[in-house]
C-alpha cells in the first residue's frame, strides 16, 4: 500500500524512470541499428518529460503574460522614457555587482504587478526546446550513418555487420 | 577589445565555419587558408584571455550582459584557459597537418570536412569556457555529433565505429543532463557557481538527489571520456577514422571531458563533499588502476599503429582520473598538468601514425620499418613524443607523471603508483619495438641486407605540411617539459583555492 | 548481452527511483525550481525587460541567447554532418551493398496534387504567422522553420524530390541556412562593435530608433528570423539526403 502511494504521490517521475528504462535497454540490447535509435528517442523523451514535470506549477497557466498585462506595461514603456533608462542604469548596476539580486526595476512606478504563482516556470521549457533540438539533430545524424552502413553493408542488423568485418579484412 | 577575448575564442572558429560553407561552394581551395585565419585569432584570443587571467585573477563575462545566474556567463580561471588555449593550440596545429590529407580522402567534401573541424574546435572550446551547466549539455552532445561526423567520413570499419559512437555518446549525454535535472530540481539554479552556492547555503549535500546527481554526472562523463570499463567506442573510432580526424579528436576529447570532470567535481560540487563525505576516492582510485593496466597491456597486444595509440588513451585517461581521485594537491595538480602535456604528446604520435599511413598507405605497425634511415626528422619527432609519453626527463611525460606519483605517495595509494610505473614500462616496450622495426626492419632473420636499410632507400621526408606540425609539436612537448614551473604555477593557483591539503583525504 | 544490459537498465532505473522521495510533489508552487530567485525575476521582470509577454521566447532568445545560438548551430551542425556523412557528389553509378531500390515511378494524382497544392500555401503562411508571432503566443523561429520545412517535405513526397529541389535546390539551401546563422550571430557581433558584450541587445537602441528595451524585443524578433532560415533549410536538406541516400536523384 504504501509502495502504491509512493508511485501515486511521484507519478511523473515513475513514468519518466519507466520509458527511460525501456529506452535505454532497447539501446543496450537489440540488435537492430534502427530499434537501438528507436530506444534512443524513448530515452531522449523520457528525459523531455522529466523536466516539463519539473515546470508544473499548480494552478499556474502558461508562461504567456495575458494581453492585459502586456499591454499596460507596454504604454508604461512608451509613456516612461525616463523608467526604461532607469531600469537599463539598474541592470548595469546589478551586473557590476555580484548580481543576482533582483533588479531594482521591479519597484519602479507603474510596473504590472505580476504575482509569480500565476505562470508556470518558463526555464524548463526553454531547456527542453533545446534538448529537443538536440535529440532531433542527433537522431538525423544517427539515421544517416545507419543508412550509410545499409548501403556499405546491406544490412542493418548488429551482429551480421561484425560478422562481415570479421570475415573479410577492410 | 581587450575584454571580448574570451569570446574571440569561441567566436573566431565558429564564424569562420559558417564562412567556409559559403566560399567553399565556389572556391573550395580557399578554405584551407581561411581554417588557418580562423584558428590562429582563436589562439591569439586564448593567449590574451591566459595572460588576462594570470594578471587579474578570475576572468568573467556574461553572455547577452545578463547578470548570472539569469543569463548565461563565462567565468574563466587559469584552468579554463589553460585547456581553452591547449585546445586551440592543437586544432591550429590539426588544421595545417589536414592540407593534403583532407583533399585526398575526402576530396570531394573539403569544405564539409572542414565546416565539421571547426565545428568540433567551436564545441570543445565552449565546453571548456563555459560556467552554465545546461549549456554544457547542449555542447557535450553536439561536440559528439559533430565527432560522429567527423568518424563516419572515414572507412566502411569507421561508420561501424561511429555507430557505438552515437550510441554510447548519447546515453553518457543523456546521464549528464539527467544529473543537471536532479540537481535543478534541488536547486532551481543552472549556472554552475549558483548551484554550488544554493548546495552549500542549503545542506543540500545530505540529500540523496545530489548524490545520485553527481553518480548520473560523473557516470555520464566516464562514458565520454572512455574510462576503462565505459570505453569499448573509443578504439575503433579513432583507429579507423580519417587521418585528420583523430589527430583533433584523439588527443582533444578525452582530455576535455577530464576537464568536465574536475569542473563538476570541485566548482559545481564541493571538494569536501566529492573526497570527504563521500569518500569513494578509495575505489576510484582502483578503478583508474585497472584502467591504466588494461589500457596499456591491450596496447600491448595491438598489431595496428592508431589502434595501439587509442589503448594508450584509454591508459592515459585512466592517469588523470586517478589522479584527480587521489585528492591531494600533488595528484590534483599532476593530473591537470597531464591533461594539457598528454594533449600534446599523444598528438604528437597521431601525427606521426597520420605520416606513416600517408607513405606508406599501411595501418600496421611493421609500416614503420626503415623509417630512421628514410625519414629522420618525422622520427625525431615520433622519439620525443614517445620518450614522453613513456616518462623521459626533460620531456613533459616525466614531469607530469612526477607529481602524479607523488601525489600517490602522498596518499599513501601504491597500487597507483606502480600502476604508473608498469604503464610506463608497458610503453617502453611498445614505443621500442616500433623503433626497432624503424631502425633495423621487420624481419632481420630472413633478409640480412635489412640491417642497414639505409643503403637501399634516400630520404623521402614527408610534405612539409605535415611535417611542420609533428616537430612544431615535438618542440612543444619540450618546451611544456623545461617551463613545467610556470605552467606548474598557474595550475596551483587554481588548485590553490580550493584549500586541499594532505589532510583532506586522510 | 541481454542480461548485462538488463542489470545496467534496473540499476540506473533503481538509482533513479531512490531518489524520488526526496523529489517535491508534483506541482508543488514551493518547489525550489519554481520558486527560486530564477524563475521568480524571469516570471516577473521579463515584461520589464524585454517587453515580450511571452516568457519562454524572452527566456530562450534573450536571456539564455547564447544557448539558443547554439542550438541553431546545432541543427546547420546536423545538416553538415548528414551531408557529410551521406552525400555523394557526381554521375558515377553508385551500386549499394544492399541493393538498389527501385521504386515504381510516380504516376501523378489529382487528389494527392490538388490537395497539396492547396496545403501548402496555408502550411507556409502558418509558418510565417508562427514565426512572426513568437513573442505573444507560443511559437517562434524553431517552430515556425519546421513548419516551413515541412511544407517542402510535403511537396517532396507529394511529388517527387525533383520537384522540389527545383523550387529549392541544395546549394541554395545551404546559403540559406548559412544566412540564418549569420543573422543571428551577426546581431551578436554587432552588440560586440558597439562595445558591449555578445549578444547584449539593449546596446541596439543605438541603431534602432527605440528605447532598450525594445531594442530587446525587436532584436528578439530578428534573431528568430535568422533561426527559422536555418531550420527551415537544414530539414529540407536532412530529408533530401535521407530520402535520396545521399543521391538527391529520387526520392522516396
Amino acid at each position: 500500500m504504501e509502495l502504491l502511494e509512493a508511485i501515486v504521490d511521484g507519478m511523473n517521475y515513475w513514468i519518466f524512470i519507466i520509458l527511460m528504462m525501456i529506452g535505454l535497454y532497447a539501446m543496450i540490447t537489440k540488435n537492430n541499428l534502427v530499434k537501438k535509435l528507436i530506444g534512443m528517442s524513448i530515452f531522449q523523451t523520457a528525459i523531455l518529460l522529466f523536466y516539463i514535470s519539473l515546470g508544473v506549477k499548480e494552478g499556474a497557466t502558461i508562461p504567456i503574460l495575458p494581453h492585459y498585462y502586456a499591454h499596460t506595461s507596454q504604454e508604461e514603456q512608451g509613456n516612461l522614457v525616463g523608467s526604461s533608462d532607469q531600469a537599463h542604469a539598474g541592470k548595469e548596476a546589478s551586473s557590476a555587482t555580484e548580481g543576482g539580486k533582483e533588479k531594482p526595476s521591479v519597484a519602479h512606478a507603474g510596473s504590472p504587478k505580476i504575482d509569480p504563482n500565476r505562470f508556470t516556470n518558463p526555464l524548463p521549457h526553454v531547456l527542453m526546446l533545446t534538448a529537443i533540438v538536440v535529440g532531433v539533430s542527433t537522431l538525423g545524424v544517427a539515421l544517416s550513418i545507419t543508412q550509410k552502413l545499409y548501403t556499405e553493408f546491406g544490412t542493418i542488423e548488429e551482429n551480421e555487420i561484425l560478422d562481415q568485418l570479421k570475415s573479410g579484412d577492410d | 577589445m581587450i575584454d571580448q577575448a574570451p569570446a574571440i575564442v569561441l567566436l573566431a572558429p565558429f564564424l569562420t565555419a559558417v564562412l567556409v560553407v559559403l566560399v567553399g561552394m565556389k572556391y573550395e581551395r580557399a578554405c584551407f587558408p581561411l581554417v588557418v585565419l580562423g584558428l590562429c585569432c582563436s589562439a591569439a584570443a586564448a593567449v590574451q584571455t591566459l595572460l588576462q587571467v594570470i594578471e587579474a585573477g578570475t576572468l568573467r563575462y556574461s553572455m547577452g550582459g545578463w547578470p548570472p545566474p539569469f543569463g548565461i556567463e563565462f567565468r574563466i580561471d587559469g584552468l579554463n584557459a589553460l585547456v581553452a588555449l591547449t585546445v586551440s593550440t592543437v586544432a591550429l596545429i590539426s588544421a595545417v597537418y589536414s592540407k593534403n590529407r583532407v583533399p585526398e580522402e575526402n576530396g570531394d567534401k573539403i569544405s564539409i570536412y572542414y565546416t565539421l573541424l571547426l565545428l568540433v574546435v567551436t564545441w570543445l572550446l565552449g565546453m571548456v569556457m563555459t560556467g552554465d551547466a545546461f549549456n554544457l549539455y547542449v555542447l557535450l552532445e553536439v561536440s559528439a555529433l559533430t565527432s560522429y561526423a567527423l568518424i563516419a567520413m572515414g572507412t566502411r570499419r569507421a561508420t561501424v565505429a561511429a555507430f557505438k559512437y552515437a550510441i554510447m555518446g548519447t546515453i553518457g549525454a543523456s546521464f549528464y543532463l539527467l544529473g543537471v535535472g536532479y540537481l535543478y530540481i534541488k536547486t532551481g539554479s543552472l549556472n554552475m557557481f549558483d548551484i554550488h552556492e544554493v548546495l552549500v547555503a542549503e545542506n543540500l549535500h545530505q540529500s540523496t538527489t545530489v548524490l545520485v546527481a553527481f553518480i548520473l554526472i560523473t557516470v555520464g562523463v566516464w562514458i565520454k571520456m572512455a574510462f576503462f570499463p565505459l570505453h569499448a567506442w573509443l578504439p575503433n573510432s579513432y583507429a579507423f577514422a580519417p587521418t585528420t580526424t583523430s589527430c583533433l579528436l584523439g588527443p582533444l576529447v578525452t582530455k576535455v571531458m577530464v576537464y568536465v570532470m574536475i569542473r563538476m567535481m570541485l566548482t559545481v560540487f564541493d571538494p569536501l563533499y566529492t573526497y570527504l563525505q563521500l569518500n569513494w576516492g578509495n575505489i576510484v582510485v582502483w578503478m583508474a588502476v585497472i584502467a591504466i593496466l588494461a589500457g596499456s597491456l591491450a596496447a600491448l597486444a595491438q598489431t595496428d599503429l592508431r589502434r595501439m595509440l587509442a589503448f594508450l588513451i584509454v591508459a592515459e585517461v585512466g592517469y588523470m582520473v586517478g589522479g584527480v581521485w587521489l585528492a591531494n594537491t600533488a595528484g590534483l595538480v599532476g593530473a591537470i598538468y597531464h591533461l594539457i602535456a598528454d594533449v600534446f604528446m599523444t598528438l604528437c604520435v597521431f601525427l606521426f601514425a597520420g605520416i606513416v599511413f600517408a607513405k606508406t598507405g599501411k595501418r600496421d605497425i611493421t609500416a614503420t620499418h626503415g623509417l630512421f634511415a628514410k625519414m629522420p626528422l618525422t622520427m625525431a619527432g615520433l622519439v620525443v613524443g614517445a620518450l614522453s609519453l613513456i616518462g623521459i626527463p626533460p620531456t613533459a611525460g616525466f614531469f607530469s607523471k612526477w607529481y602524479l606519483i607523488q601525489g600517490g605517495m602522498a596518499a599513501g595509494h601504491w597500487g597507483y603508483v606502480t600502476a604508473l610505473l608498469i604503464s610506463s614500462l608497458a610503453m617502453a616496450v611498445l614505443f621500442f619495438r616500433v623503433f626497432e622495426y624503424a631502425f633495423f626492419g621487420v624481419k632481420p632473420a630472413e633478409g640480412h641486407g635489412d640491417h642497414h636499410p639505409s643503403g637501399k632507400g634516400k630520404f623521402s621526408e614527408a610534405s612539409a605540411s605535415m611535417l611542420l606540425p609533428l616537430l612544431g609539436t615535438a618542440s612543444l612537448v619540450l618546451l611544456i617539459g623545461i617551463f613545467n614551473q610556470s605552467i606548474v604555477s598557474i595550475i596551483t593557483d587554481f588548485v590553490g583555492q580550493f584549500n586541499l591539503t594532505g589532510s583532506i583525504m586522510r | 548481452m541481454k542480461a548485462l544490459g538488463l542489470i545496467a537498465v534496473l540499476g540506473t532505473g533503481l538509482l533513479l527511483l531512490a531518489a524520488s522521495r526526496d523529489f517535491p510533489n508534483w506541482g508543488d508552487p514551493s518547489s525550489p525550481a519554481s520558486s527560486y530567485r530564477l524563475s521568480r525575476h524571469f516570471i516577473t521582470q521579463t515584461i520589464n525587460e524585454t517587453a515580450v509577454p511571452n516568457m519562454v521566447t524572452a527566456v530562450l532568445a534573450d536571456y539564455r541567447g547564447y544557448d539558443t545560438l547554439f542550438e541553431a548551430v546545432v541543427i546547420f551542425t546536423a545538416g553538415i554532418a548528414v551531408i557529410g556523412i551521406l552525400r555523394r557528389y557526381g554521375n558515377r553509378d553508385f551500386i549499394p551493398a544492399g541493393g538498389e531500390v527501385h521504386l515504381t515511378p510516380k504516376q501523378p494524382d489529382l487528389i494527392v496534387e490538388s490537395t497539396v497544392r492547396l496545403l501548402i500555401p496555408v502550411i507556409q503562411i502558418f509558418a510565417l504567422y508562427v514565426i512572426a508571432h513568437g513573442h505573444h503566443s507560443p511559437g517562434g523561429g524553431f517552430q515556425g522553420g519546421v513548419i516551413f520545412g515541412a511544407s517542402f517535405i510535403l511537396l517532396a513526397l507529394a511529388r517527387d524530390l525533383r520537384t522540389a529541389q527545383n523550387w529549392v535546390a541544395e546549394k541554395r539551401m545551404l546559403i540559406l541556412a548559412c544566412c540564418g546563422i549569420l543573422i543571428y550571430a551577426g546581431i551578436g557581433v554587432l552588440c560586440q562593435l558597439l562595445g558591449e558584450n555578445f549578444l547584449d541587445y539593449q546596446i541596439l537602441h543605438r541603431i534602432l530608433p527605440t528605447d532598450p528595451v525594445m531594442a530587446r524585443y525587436h532584436s528578439i524578433l530578428g534573431v528568430e528570423i535568422g533561426v527559422a532560415f536555418t531550420v527551415t533549410a537544414i530539414m529540407f536538406s536532412i530529408y533530401s539526403n535521407l530520402s535520396s541516400n545521399g543521391q538527391m536523384k529520387e526520392g522516396i
